[in-house]
Order: C-alpha cells, then structure tokens, then sequence
C-alpha cells in the first residue's frame, strides 16, 4: 500500500509545479499508478534504499532517482541495477 | 526483490484482490526540474510511519488507514526518529538499524555538503503508508503538504515507500 500512497503524495507535490521522484518496491503497483517518475529498487519490502548502515550502495539507487528528474517522458519507472 | 509471491497469503489475496486503478494519477502530469540539481531546494517525503519523538503517534485503529503527517524538521537527529507503521506487510528491522534506509536524511544531508543538491528543506514529511481507502489523503493531507512544500520554496522531492 505504501507504494500506492507514495504515487499519491507524489502526483499532489507535481500538480502544485515541484518536480519529484519516489523509490518503489512494488513494479505490479506502480505500473498501475503510474506516477511522473520511479526507480524500481529491487530489495524486500521495509528496504527501499537496499541495505541498512550501507552508505554507499544507499548512494548510488537516489543518485540513479536524482538523474530521473531530468527526464520529462512521463510515466518513467526504470529498474536499479545494483 | 519485493514481488507479491514473498507476501503472506493474507497479504497476498489483498494486494491481488485491490483495485489500485481506481486511482491511477495522471501520467503526464509530472513537473519539469525548474533548476539545476545542484541548486535546487529538496525535501523529503516518506510514508514509513516515522515522526519524532515529540509528536504523536499515527492511529493505528483507524481501519481505512491513518492518512495525516508529520513535519520532520531539517535538524533532527535521524537516528531518534521513531518508526511505527502498523504494517506487518514488511520487515521492520531494517529501518531500526538505519533510518536512512526508508528517510535518508543523512544521505542528502551528504549530497547537499556535496553540492550535488543545492540545500535541503527546513522541514521534510512522513505518512504512514497501509492507507487502504485514500480519498482523504487525495482530497486533503497530500495536497495540503504539496502547498507547504511550494510555500517554502521547494524544488524537488525525493519520496520513498517502505
């Protein structure tokens, strides 16, 4: 459900102009809600950003978010390659 | 890799049973990045249930799921958030070990002494996800905190699940 809300939240902040990009766990529901952009984390549930104390790998999946916002081919939900 | 399969049945026949295109949000509504990066205002938005350790908890009675938030001020000390989302959908041991695996504050706090972002908000948010019936947070609580982050000049929004 957490990934349904964050699509919400997320097409709220865009309407009000502020560009934004969320992490999902779930590709079966984001593909549904199709929010503007996402990164497909592929980690369990509770681990959007991979592993816990992991400064590094946390780094690297908002790194490859952050290069989302460039983007502009609406809906984007590309996967992270760890 | 999260995937209904790794759910409990229970979890399971609900997620397959949702209708989660009852609220498919306009695909080509996304906002372009009005800046740079590296000038850009970012604040965060979670639905990993945290608040501080002041505020009040979520409502975890509510059935249709608790759709308020919190402001987590820019200063907080990560680790002292306190993380209490009613769901036994996910491992929650994670998040006790490192905050910053569902609300990455230190993270940014890194990018912005970086200067790959240009500075982070004074305030940042956090709902707790498990909202089974949405409409409030549709209708009320997600644009209420689209205003404030607009007021305050935000740029761009990092948002994770848990």
């Amino acid at each position: 459900m957490c990934n349904q809300t964050v699509g919400l939240i997320q097409a709220a902040i865009e309407r009000e102009g502020i560009a934004a990009v969320s992490i999902t766990l779930l590709r079966e529901v984001t593909r549904v809600i199709r929010p503007s952009r996402a990164l497909f984390a592929p980690y369990p549930m509770g681990f959007p950003l991979g592993r816990a104390n992991d400064a590094e790998l946390q780094h690297r999946i908002i790194a490859e978010a952050l290069r989302l916002l460039e983007r502009e081919d609406f809906p984007i939900l590309e996967e992270f390659n760890p | 890799m999260a995937t209904y399969d790794e759910m409990s049945l229970t979890h399971r026949l609900f997620m397959k049973g949702y209708s989660f295109s009852r609220y498919a949000v306009d695909p080509a509504g996304g906002a372009k990045l009005s800046m740079p990066l590296a000038q850009a205002r970012v604040a965060l938005v979670t639905t990993a249930g945290l608040r501080e350790p002041s505020q009040a908890d979520f409502d975890h009675s509510k059935k249709q799921g608790d759709t308020s938030f919190r402001e987590i001020s820019n200063g907080v000390e990560t680790q002292r958030l306190i993380e209490s989302h009613r769901s036994s959908a996910f491992d929650h041991t994670g998040i006790a070990a490192d905050r910053n695996l569902a609300f990455p504050l230190d993270r940014f706090r890194e990018l912005a002494a970086r200067g790959v972002v240009g500075e982070l908000n004074e305030r940042h948010f956090s709902f707790m996800g498990s909202i089974v019936k949405p409409r409030p947070l549709i209708e009320e609580t997600a644009p209420e905190v689209a205003r404030m982050l607009r007021e305050d000049g935000v740029t761009a929004v990092f948002l994770t699940p848990v």
